[in-house]
Formats: structure tokens, sequence, C-alpha cells
């Protein structure tokens, strides 16, 4: 067996899992320290739940390990895991009254009555429920029904809580109620936590460590703060919290150009005049009228009120766009200085400088990849039949509103602003992404028409 | 006005079609007379003789073997169905509509075809023909219609509360008896007690299973009364006896619906 580190409540290593051919998460790396409350978050469909189903055993990983407590789980049935859970829709059982959906567990256990009871009523007060033991659960509110499924959880006393989407079916104020008392369980119980969100708010109020998953890959892990200002990249920035993503351009080590200005920052390790994307956030620019101390400046278009702060859409001469958030409210039509701070710039590496794709050369005309013939221009400096890479700028893709316009069908599946243009990420049929930047607007999940010029297909042999 | 009167005179002639035969085999049943018509005076000895043997014991035979062939093979059906429904639900999507097609065949099948096809299965086979495949025969019909019973109430079911018993450390064995089967429990009921009224009223799929050996159930033996001539009399009284008993069980299971949605 592995020597585990102590600490590691749970350790996953190098898990993969798979749905027929569809692959959900892609070599998941993590591990959870002894009465940590860590946060898995990601939009719908990311592959948290499943990786929450792989660590309660609910599935059967495809690949890779999960270690808990140090003993390795990939064999162990759920109901021999030391993990209990809270599920999304709370799961309690219907035909059972309070009192004996919570005795579930220690009754399988086989402890004395007298016991059973005093410990259903002492996680009944944990969960400030006391007296509601002989309820029909039925007859519970939701926040009664999600307490009681938490009751029935830690009454167990496993070594590991997940909980899985929690809260998703409250309303906002008693969500917000009931985070708070999730936290305090947490202090006064010491039990480590796994806790799946969507939600990233939720994430930051309640973790110490945050792993954030998108497309079954896990993009960063860090402490709330971590993720905030130092989002690894602009889908991590963008997913936590609003931010102001650019394209730029790294001059030299601690000197950025974006939004046709440069600026002092506190990154270093680029290449000379490698492109990147700088994120801001809105409450770090400064924002004044307009005057010397001003590194660059813009014209308000929007300001709106937002109970604390208000919040500004400013555009600058260059035509970039930014979000700005101050106490101070500065009315739409004004020109205003700017200013931004040098840790305040974060500096990510850019994901991705092209599309590029495998692809077979046809004949002369045509070369084949994402699963249909392309004609291109270059083709006919190839052998027929070799296998070459293609590359195609993300400006040099298409997109038209109807499908049957384009030569091949996709998605709208995540959109980035980018101060002066969106850059959209397309999915086809075959699941394979195509990145766009257009200064269209499109909505999340519209259907669109994919073409590509013959003259914007550059092909490189491999 | 004249609109009521119509609809309720309409809904008075329709009952009356309905349940007239009925009623006259009911006031018939207390009297002694050999033929339907014949009032000879009130009489329980119609009702007495029926537990009498005698003659008739044929008949209470016959009433005994189908009770128990209904009462065994709407067990069985109830087993097989519910296991069948949890099989199914948790199919794929695909997969589940292509059994839940096969499932509805036998229902849609026409009794004469499901009973020649299973007479020619037993013979081939070399099955003995009598109350093993009767029963056999009877659990193949009622099958389907337990699974469609109990379906629904697995749709409705929350999908984690066999999960969430996994979790608090039952093996699977005890999630399905102590989690699953409550919750399936008003489908598997109603599931049994449409395979034992199927099971009661099957005659042609019976007639084709029941063998040579002298084994009769109501159906068959009522049949081969009518075909010697003439019903037996003391057929009044037991028909009496079963309507009132499927009223009754009617009403019970009405009331414990009515009382589970208050």
């Amino acid at each position: 067996m592995d020597q585990k580190s102590i600490n590691d409540i749970i350790s996953v290593e190098h898990l993969s899992h798979a749905f027929g051919d569809k692959i959900v998460l892609k070599d998941i790396n993590l591990s959870v320290k002894k009465g940590e409350f860590v946060t898995i978050l990601g939009p719908s469909g990311c592959g948290k739940t499943t990786l929450m189903r792989l660590i309660a055993g609910f599935l059967k990983a495809s690949e890779g390990k999960i270690f808990i407590g140090g003993k390795e789980m990939n064999k162990i049935p759920p109901h021999l895991r030391p993990v209990n859970t809270v599920f999304q829709r709370y799961a309690l059982f219907p035909h059972l009254n309070v009192f004996n959906n919570i005795a579930f567990g220690l009754n399988l256990k086989k402890l004395p009555k007298e016991e059973i009871k005093k410990q259903v009523k002492q996680v009944l007060k944990i969960v400030i429920m006391s007296d509601y033991e002989e309820r029909d659960v039925d007859s519970l509110s939701g926040g009664q029904q999600q307490r009681v499924a938490i009751a029935r959880a830690i009454v167990n006393k496993p070594e590991v809580l997940l909980l899985d989407e929690p809260l998703a079916a409250l309303d906002h104020k008693m969500r917000k109620d009931m985070q708070m008392e999730i936290k305090a369980m947490h202090k006064k119980l010491n039990i480590t936590f796994v806790y799946i969100t969507h939600d990233q708010e939720e994430a930051l109020t309640l973790s110490d460590r945050i792993v954030v998953i998108r497309d079954g890959v896990i993009q960063q892990i860090g402490t709330p703060t971590e993720i905030y200002n130092e989002p690894v990249n602009s889908f991590v920035a963008d997913f936590i919290g609003e931010s102001n993503i650019l394209d730029g351009v790294m001059i030299e080590d601690e000197l950025v150009e974006f939004a046709g200005h440069h600026f002092e920052c506190v990154d270093k390790g680029f290449e000379p005049n490698e492109l990147v994307e700088v994120v801001i956030r809105p409450e770090d620019i400064y924002i004044f009228d307009i005057s010397e101390a001003a590194q660059f400046s813009g014209q308000v278009t929007s300001s709106i009120f937002k109970g604390v702060h208000y919040e500004m859409i400013v555009i600058t001469p260059e035509g970039y766009e930014f979000t700005i958030q101050d106490y101070h409210y500065f009315e739409p039509g004004k020109t205003v200085g700017l200013l931004v701070k040098p840790f305040d710039i974060q500096v990510m590496k850019k994901e991705r400088y092209w599309n590029t794709y495998e692809a077979t050369i046809v004949d002369k005309e045509f070369v084949r990849f994402l699963g249909i013939n392309f004609p291109c221009d270059s083709a006919g400096e190839f052998e027929p039949g070799s296998d070459v890479k293609v590359k195609v700028s993300f400006q040099n893709v298409v997109l038209h509103d109807n499908e049957e316009d384009g030569m091949l069908p996709g998605i709208v599946s995540f959109i980035l602003y980018k101060g002066n243009h969106y850059h959209l990420t397309i999915s086809t049929r075959d699941n394979e992404n195509i990145f766009v930047d257009t200064n269209d607007i499109w909505d999340d999940g519209d259907t669109v028409g994919i073409s590509i010029a013959p003259d914007s297909i550059q092909i490189e042999s491999t | 006005m004249i609109k009521r009167i119509f609809s309720t005179s309409y809904l008075s002639i329709l009952l009356v079609m309905l349940y007239a035969p009925i009623l006259i085999i009911i006031i018939f049943s207390f009297t002694e007379s050999k033929v339907l018509g014949n009032w000879t005076g009130f009489s329980f000895k119609l009702y007495t003789s029926i537990f009498h043997g005698g003659i008739h014991h044929s008949l209470t035979k016959a009433l005994w073997n189908t009770l128990i062939i209904g009462l065994i093979a709407a067990f069985i059906s109830m087993v097989l169905g519910t296991m069948a429904a949890i099989g199914i639900y948790n199919l794929m999507p695909r997969a589940q509509r292509a059994i839940k097609m096969m499932n509805t065949i036998p229902i849609l099948n026409p009794d004469i075809i499901t009973a020649i096809s299973l007479f020619l299965l037993f013979v081939s086979l070399g099955f003995t023909q009598g109350y093993a495949t009767v029963i056999l025969a009877h659990i193949t019909f009622c099958t389907p219609y337990v699974v469609l019973s109990v379906l629904p109430r697995l749709r409705r079911m929350n999908p984690n509360l066999y999960e969430a018993a996994l979790d608090l450390g039952a093996t699977p064995f005890v999630a399905v008896r102590r989690i699953l089967l409550p919750e399936l429990k008003p489908g598997m009921i109603s599931g049994f007690i449409l395979a034992f009224t199927l099971s009661i009223d099957d005659f042609v799929v019976t007639l084709f299973t029941i063998g040579n050996q002298g084994l009769e159930t109501l159906s068959t033996y009522i049949y081969a009364d009518a075909r010697r001539g003439g019903l037996t009399p003391e057929l009044r009284p037991l028909s009496a006896i079963i309507f009132i008993t499927v009223l009754l069980l009617l009403l019970a299971i009405n009331q414990r619906a009515a009382k589970k949605k208050l």
C-alpha cells in the first residue's frame, strides 16, 4: 500500500471517469487535509457531482485511485466507506419520521436503543431541530428537511462529510442563513467537509480551499483569496467574481501592455513579447476626475447603483471597455482618469493562441478535420493521405445565425468578454471545441453554423 | 332542468343495464329453484350446499383451486414484476424503452395466442400439465401488469434514496428491504391485486394449460358445466359471494387511497 501523508484524509490520484465514450473527469489529483473545508466548484456538467459520487463509492472509477484515511477505496462499497453524504434533494426516507431517518445509520450499527435516542437528540440540537422527532419528513419545509439531511449524515460521525449542492433548492435568504450554520457546524464538529457547488459566492464564503473544475479538468486549487486574486486562467477569473479580462503582451519582466498602454506589474518569467491574458478586478481600477495621475482615460457610458458601490462602464479612446466599481458616482458622459496599481494586475499565460487540429490531406483541394472536408488553398502542397496539423486563428472562424449556412453546426458553450471583443468557445457535435474572436453578440447555448475560408487554414506537417 | 333529467336518467339506465344481470343472480341465489327465473320461496339452501360436499363438491374444489392458483401466481408475479421494474428503471434510456416495449407485448397479445404458445411450450418440454403449468402460465401474463404498476412509483421516487441508504451503512440487500420496498409497496400491492383478479378471471390460457388430470378452476368448471347442459344452481350463490367480496375489496382499496391523499 502506498504511504500516504497521515494528514490527508482524502487523496485522489490520477482519477479519470467516463460514461461510455464521454469523458467526464480527466486525471484528477487532489488531497484534502483532515478537518479541512474544501469546496469543489464548477459550472453544471463540469464533473463535480461525478467526483463526489466516486468518493462516496456510488460509481466505480474508470482509472486512478481514491484513498480515504490512508486506505485505498476503489474496491470498497459505499456502505463500508467512512463517508456520509448530504444529497442535493435531501433524499430523506419518506416513510420514516424525523427520528427514524436520523437513527437509520445508528440502527444499522445495532447500538442500544437508549444510546440511539441520546445521539439523535444531540444531533437535532446541533441542527436546531429539537422537538421535531415525531414529525413526518414531508411536513417539513425545505430548510428543515435540509437540516434533517445534515443531521442524518453527521450523527454517524463520518470522517468526511460530502455535501452535494445542499443549498441549491433553498431561497436566497434561507441560503445565506444556512451557509453561516454550515460554517459554524464545521468548526464545531471537527469533520472534514467536501462541499460541491456551482455558486462561486458560496465557495468563497465557506471554504478553506477551493478546487475549480471545468470540463472534467481541475483548473486551480487554492484558498478563496488566491483563487480570487490570482486566477490561473481566464476561465477561473471569469467564473469567480466579476473581472475585466483582456489580451495583452508581456513586453519584459514586470511590464505588460494591454488596452493600448504599458503598465507596470509584478509578474515575471514570461518570454519577451509573449502573448498573455490580463485580469483586473472591477474594484481594483481607480477612477477619478481627469488629472496628471491618470495612466489612461475613458468616458463613462453607464453608472448603476449596486447598494454599496456604483458599477460603471468606461470606454477608453482606444475602444476598450472596463467595468469599474467605486463608492463615488461619475455620471455617464463624463471623461475620467483611470489608474491600476501593479499588484492589482494579474497576468496569466494564454491557454491557446490558435485553433489546432489533427488533420488529413484528402486531395489537392481538401483537408479533413473536425469530421468534415474543408476546402483549403494550401492542401496541394502536401501528399494526399498524409497526416498533418492545421491551425486556424480565432478571428478567421466565421459564425452564421443559421446552422445550414455553415459547413459544420455548433453550440456556443462559453463566452468571455475581452474588453473590445468576445472570445467564444463553440462545441461541435463530436465535443470538439472551436475558439472564435468576434465583435458580434451571441448567447450561451445559441446554435450556429461554422465556416472557415479556404485561405485561412494553415497546414503544418507533423 | 330537462338536461339534468336526461343526464340522470341516462346514467340510471346505464347502471341498471350493467348491474341487472348480477342483481338478478343475487336475488335468485336465495331460492331453491333449479331454473333461473322461477321463484320457489326464500331459502339459504343453495348457500349451505356449496360448502357441504356431496354432488357439488367439485364446485367448491374448483373455487379453492382458483383462489390458490390466483394467490400463488399473483405473489410470484409481484416479486418478479417488482424485480423487473427495478432492473428496467436502472437501465440506460434506450435499453429501457426496448424492454418496456417487450413488456407490453404480452399485455396486447391476444389471450388465445399466449394460450397456444404456452401449451406448445409445455408439450414440447414434456411437462405434465396441471397445477404447476397453470400457475406458470398465469405468472407469464400477470407479471407485465405488476411491472407497469411498480414503474411509476420508482419514477416518482427520489433517485438518491437507495444511495442514501447505502451511504448510511446499509448493505445493498438491507437498502432494498428497508428503503426501496417500503417505497414501492403501494405499487406492489396494486400490482398484486391486479394480478390476482386477472388470474381468477382467466379462462382461455387456463383451459389450454390445465391438462386432463381432472384439475378444474372456476372458469373451466363453469364452462364444462354449461356444455353438459344447464348451469348448476349453486353457481348463483357462488357468484353472489364473489361479487360481494370483490365489492368489499374495492371499497377497502378506495378507502385506503382516499386516506392516503388527505
